[in-house]
């Protein structure tokens, strides 16, 4: 018997079925309207074993170049991202034991935001096989400064909560200046600054899939393991350590390995907020501090909300694609005060 | 008897100053100490210290004959269970899941809660009479039911030693009562020694097979009961005159501050 597997599986499994129904309604959405039945044939059709099965007849040549080179690859890039992202915030609120932490307070936007910049600078943007050099400049920038933050927060083998997220803050003003003054000499390359400052999901492709899918699933997996050290952590740090739990150990390795996802998110789809935020408070209003279906839960959520936003952001204005981060910003930042107001201090954690 | 704390020499300060020097002492197995002291004698420190939280820098502490430095994390919960002093955070877990937390040490990493921890944690709510709390969340119920739960969850890690931090300073006198005649019985029953810091000479006095008496770090007595609750001991450490008190012979002494 395995009392919570069991408990938590039905709800893990609800929440599947409905990312796989976002994900196939949203490949129907776009310019081209696309029938459901044709969106599930297309995509079975590449299962090897099934295509023998599936009458492709009347389907559009173009159809099938749509929704398996474009809208895809972008669905499954933001299913990606907003795990990853979602997922990060559930550990950083949890080993800073602070509800507002995300994943941007390592510094994490601003270091990528730099490097990003300084790749568009450079023109590094035309890419080799579809992963920009802009995006591992990005990814470089995201660890760098992770890297630094982390040193000028730690005091002798602790980490401090408090030093860490002044130390990101004030990294983050520092490089945010930066990128400022570059826009400032470079106004030919604005437009594509800001827009990667935004977030986006424009352009995604199987490339970037690949590239990043090994490390996501890794990591996340590596990180799902951690729940109920998580847990103790979040009851107090003392008691924490003396339930048997490395305390400052578990800190570093969370830390470093949520900080890496936190970098491959970024790199593929530039800064998107909330995600990390809304995702993680939202499960945990509904199901409990319980890190060991919090974890699983924040890691389907995250996808299914990224997803949502950012179908939103290609299809609510004709023809002009809106940056998924101003999305998730309208969506989530109201949503976020209104559970400020009204749970106030009280169970944020 | 076997000693299953031992503090040889201990000194240990937070930054300049000593806040312990020189403690040495051996706590038999399954015996009942009470640690006392006034306001910033130490008695935190020293549990902590006792706990691994705080490393002496001078000195050596032995946890079942074995050097706490050397024994792991995981380890050292196996033997030692901590009831810190009132905790107070922003989380929402049931009862019966902060119970379970003690089966952390004995758990893997890949390997989930089973039957066996399902039981373990059962037994001990039934012993503490919280069971019926199970599945309240812990933010939902009172500061006495509370310290019960913390203690179950202490017993469910399978300690030989357990350690409270003022268990009962802010529970009514049923409640006070409650707390330690659960100690007591762990204690008788499953032999488990029980140190704990109490501000309560009275409550020391009645439970204890032994005091600690601190005095700005120092030990200044460690005996029985009768033999360290001395009107002079208690003048010279908490600095008021009072009245020791036995109704009879078999019984523990108690004391009533004399009137001004
Ligand atoms: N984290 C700390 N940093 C520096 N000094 C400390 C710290 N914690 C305690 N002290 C000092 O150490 C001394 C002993 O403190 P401790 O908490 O052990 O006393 P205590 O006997 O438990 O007191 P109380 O009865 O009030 O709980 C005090 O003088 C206190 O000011
Ligand atoms: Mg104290």
């Amino acid at each position: 018997m395995n009392l919570y597997r069991k408990m938590y599986r039905t709800k893990i499994f609800i929440l599947l079925l409905l990312l796989l129904f976002f994900i196939l309604f949203s490949i129907t959405l776009g310019d081209v309207k696309i029938p459901f039945t044709d969106t599930v044939k297309i995509i079975l059709n590449k299962f090897g074993f099934l295509s023998s099965k599936i009458d492709m007849g009347g389907i559009k040549k173009s159809n099938i170049f749509i929704v398996l080179n474009i809208r895809l690859p972008r669905i499954l890039l933001a299913c990606l991202v907003g795990s990853m992202l979602s997922l990060v915030g559930t550990s950083y609120q949890a080993i800073f034991k602070n509800p507002m932490a995300d994943p941007f307070v390592m510094g994490v936007s601003s270091g990528a935001a730099f490097g990003a910049t300084i790749g568009i600078l450079l023109h590094f943007n035309k890419g080799i096989i579809g992963f920009g050099l802009t995006s591992i400049l990005a990814f470089g920038g995201a660890l760098l400064t992770t890297f630094i933050v982390y040193n000028l927060a730690r005091v002798g083998s602790k980490i401090s909560t408090t030093s860490i997220l002044l130390a990101g803050i004030v990294m983050s003003s520092l490089l945010s200046s930066g990128i400022s003054l570059m826009m400032i000499f470079n106004h030919d390359e604005l437009a594509k600054i800001i827009s990667w400052t935004l977030g986006s999901f424009n352009g995604a492709n199987w490339t970037q899939i690949v590239v990043i899918l090994i490390p996501a699933v890794v990591g996340t997996l590596f990180l799902t393991t951690f729940a109920r050290e998580l847990n103790a952590i979040v009851m107090g740090e003392e008691q924490a350590q003396n339930l048997g739990v490395n305390v400052e150990r578990t800190k570093k390795v969370i830390l470093i390995t949520a900080s890496f996802l936190a970098a491959c998110a970024v790199s593929v789809s530039g800064i998107i907020g909330f995600v990390g935020l809304i995702v993680p408070h939202l499960f945990r209003l509904i199901l409990g501090s319980d890190h060991r279906i919090l974890l699983p839960v924040s890691v389907v959520g995250g996808a299914i909300f990224l997803v949502i936003c950012d179908t939103l952001a290609r299809t609510i204005l004709n023809g002009i694609e809106i940056p998924v981060g101003i999305i998730t910003s309208i969506c989530g930042g109201p949503f976020f005060l209104y559970l400020l107001k009204r749970n106030g201090r009280k169970k944020l954690i | 008897m076997k000693s299953i704390v031992g503090i040889n020499k201990l000194s240990f300060k937070y930054d300049k100053a000593d806040i312990l020097k020189h403690i040495s002492l051996d706590v038999e197995q399954g015996s009942f100490l009470s640690i006392l002291g006034p306001n910033g004698s130490g008695k935190t420190t020293l549990l902590k210290n006792v706990c691994n939280l705080l490393k002496p820098h001078n000195g050596s502490i032995l946890i079942d004959e074995k050097d706490i430095e050397k024994i792991k994390y995981k380890e050292l919960a196996q033997i030692i269970a901590v009831v810190h002093q009132g905790t107070d955070v922003q989380f929402d877990f049931s009862v019966f899941d902060v119970v379970m937390m003690g089966r952390f040490p004995y758990l893997k990493r890949f390997q989930s809660e089973g039957k066996e921890d399902v039981e373990i944690v059962e037994n001990a709510m039934k012993s503490t009479s919280i069971w019926e709390l199970r599945e309240k969340s812990i933010n939902e119920i009172s500061g006495g039911e509370r310290q019960r739960v913390l203690i179950a969850r202490a017993l469910t890690q399978q300690p030989k030693v357990l350690l409270l931090d003022e268990p009962i300073s802010h529970l009514d006198i049923k409640y006070q009562i409650e707390i330690l005649d659960l100690c007591k019985r762990l204690n008788k029953e499953q032999n488990i020694t029980v140190i704990t810091t109490l501000h309560d000479i009275n409550m020391a006095s009645r439970y204890s097979d032994y005091i600690l008496l601190l005095e700005e770090g120092r030990i200044r007595e460690m005996d029985t009961p009768e033999k360290v609750l001395t009107e002079k001991n208690i003048e010279d450490v908490y600095g008021i005159k009072v009245d020791l008190i036995k109704r009879n012979d078999n019984e523990r002494p108690i004391i009533i501050p004399k009137n001004m």
